[in-house]
């Protein structure tokens, strides 16, 4: 009896600096000084990144980061869960969210390539070989210049901003066939490199020596090309929010846009600066030139 | 003195009490439980049904349609979402490593009850414990990394396909089958055994002509057991799989299952849109699919439950 009492003792003990730490740490969703980012996970580590830098300075504010996909973050903004929706697609082109409620911020701009098996034994392809590539009338790598290899397709998974900007710029409109689909870019990047004729796609930074990036009608896949719509492959990170954001969310998403982040961290992982870009699009597909000064 | 003892004897004594707070206690935790199961159950179909619903999709056209494309809509204006690839898929995938794991599950069973059952309980008890432990994604990365080379090696293709998650997924339910196998050969009465050694039965023909008949019932609830777990399994088969919306053509092609077209789709989708919804109608079809396994379980131990 005695020893039970001393252990119940010690529980509502426990118990009780569970709750006070628990109220001391709270997370006080109402208070101006912690914002919550949801969506793309090619967009993440940049947000994520930034967001520990901003904490650092403005001691008291937490920027909260999470993934969840493009689609997540556009309803979830939308819906006003969370103060920032990332993602990589217009909101014009998401099915089920209304562009009008959201406001469009460009934090960066990512290029896409595509990526073969280096067993293949290609190193270039013209837009129209690509397109019979993913179409299903090119079925062997010998078609297109490299080895008697059969070609296996491998596809992000359906409504991935990366596959929504590649079908749209890199296919030239046509939908990829059914093929194999992966959920990230890490693990497409592995599956073609492990897998003899595999072809996929995904952002630049992804591209290490395991594969081999495509040059594509003569113009290879550098940020150099992109900035001026020679690569006609690459879709904005856009951070949403509504028309009525937080303080702290516009300040937050100045920062990123801000000279100090454009140049240290958004170049260091492997996205292109926004002050970089010759040329501006918009969610139609058209191009024009950016009047230094004006953006 | 009379009215004390009177009063004493009246009162409700503390053991009483303890009792009656500890059936509410265990009471709310019960109805706690059967409410979510409840919550959950009406969500999902909420969700699942508004694709037929709202959308108006034909549910016949779901169930056997071949093209799996929320974003596009075909000839009949409605939007492409033939759920039949990965409803084969799942079905195939569970079956085959349903049919592969028993006879390796049945053996060992066999082996840990009736032929050693010390070095059974010593060694192979805390195997098969430690097989359950392990995640599923770390199961899905080894599929990866040595499973599909394999499969690529000796059976053509990319590796990635049915066959590899039968593989993965083979020892995945291994473990549940065998440890439920266990329990119903434990279950047979020990004078069944002693009853047909003592007339004359080798130690082979007791557990094939006796044990395994009485044990049968026990045995096919620890199969369809199984067959549960591999249907819902998600993480590791996804990995290996290929992902691929077609009807597999043969067991080396890409193919797709219920989940992981669920698990790959769900954040690229907008809450509330077609896209959406379409792949809570795949969820759908999960859930009533193992309330299915659940029925079978019943009914199996129902039948077959042995009369000592």
């Amino acid at each position: 009896m005695r020893k039970s009492r001393w252990i119940e003792g010690l529980l509502l003990v426990g118990l009780i600096i569970l709750g006070g730490w628990a109220y001391q740490t709270r997370q006080v969703n109402h208070s101006n000084m912690t914002i919550t980012a949801v969506g793309s996970t090619a967009l993440q580590p940049l947000v994520e990144a930034a967001g520990e830098d901003y904490s650092t300075q403005h001691l008291g504010t937490f920027i909260n980061v999470q993934g969840g996909g493009s689609g997540t973050g556009l309803s979830q903004v939308q819906e006003g869960a969370v103060d920032i929706g990332n993602a990589d697609v217009f909101a014009e082109e998401q099915n089920g969210i209304n562009a009008n409620r959201l406001k469009d911020h460009r934090v960066a701009v990512v290029g896409i390539t595509p990526i073969v098996n280096r067993t293949a034994g290609v190193h270039r392809l013209t837009s129209a070989q690509l397109i019979g590539i993913f179409t299903g009338k090119v079925l062997n790598w010998s078609q297109v210049g490299g080895r008697n290899q059969k070609i296996v397709i491998l596809n992000r998974a359906q409504g991935s901003g990366t596959r929504a900007t590649f079908e749209r710029y890199g296919l030239e409109g046509h939908r990829s066939l059914a093929a194999q689909e992966q959920d990230s870019s890490g693990m497409v990047r592995q599956i073609v490199a492990t897998t003899p004729g595999a072809i996929s796609y995904v952002g630049f930074s992804y591209v290490d020596k395991t594969v081999q990036a495509v040059s594509l009608n003569g113009v290879k896949p550098t940020n150099q090309n992109v900035t001026n719509n020679r690569w006609p492959i690459w879709s904005y990170e856009h951070m949403y929010t509504g028309q009525k954001p937080q303080p702290l969310a516009t300040e937050f998403i100045h920062y990123i846009q801000s000279k100090k982040i454009q140049n240290t961290l958004v170049r260091r992982l492997g996205y292109i600066s926004m002050a970089d870009m010759k040329v501006a699009r918009n969610g139609q597909g058209q191009i024009h030139k950016v009047v230094k000064g004006h953006e | 003195m009379n009215s004390k003892l009177q009063k004493q004897l009246l009162k409700r004594s503390k053991a009483a009490k303890i009792e009656r707070l500890g059936k509410g206690v265990s009471f709310l935790a019960l109805m706690l439980i059967v409410l979510t199961v409840f919550a959950i159950i009406i969500f999902v179909t909420s969700k699942g049904l508004s694709t037929f619903f709202s959308n108006h999709v034909n549910v016949i056209d779901f169930l056997t349609g071949k093209n799996w494309n929320p974003n596009v809509t075909n000839a009949k204006g409605q939007p492409e979402v033939g759920a039949l690839p990965m409803i084969t898929g799942s079905f195939v995938v569970t079956i085959l490593s349903a049919l592969l794991a028993t006879p390796f599950a049945i053996g060992t069973a066999i082996f840990m009850t009736e032929i050693s059952p010390q070095r059974g309980a010593r060694i192979l008890q805390p195997v098969t414990e430690l097989l359950v432990g392990i995640p599923s994604v770390v199961y899905g990365f080894i599929g990866l990394t040595v499973v599909v080379p394999a499969v690529r090696a000796v059976f053509g293709g990319s590796g990635f396909g049915i066959l590899s998650g039968t593989f993965v997924l083979f020892v995945m339910i291994l473990p549940t089958v065998t440890s439920m196998s266990v329990d119903a050969l434990h279950s047979v009465p020990r004078y069944y055994r002693e009853a047909a050694l003592a007339l004359g039965a080798t130690q082979w023909q007791t557990i094939y002509k006796v044990v395994l008949r009485a044990a049968t019932p026990g045995m096919l609830t620890a199969i369809v057991f199984g067959m549960a777990r591999a249907f819902g399994e998600a993480l590791a088969v996804q990995m290996v799989i290929g992902n691929a919306a077609l009807l597999p053509t043969s067991l080396v092609s890409p193919a797709s299952t219920l989940t992981s077209v669920l698990t790959t789709g769900i954040g690229n989708t907008v809450m509330g849109s077609m896209q959406n919804n379409a792949l809570w109608s795949l969820a759908l079809v999960l859930l009533i699919m193992s309330l299915i396994f659940n029925l079978i379980i019943r009914l199996i131990g129902r039948r077959g439950a042995i009369t000592k």
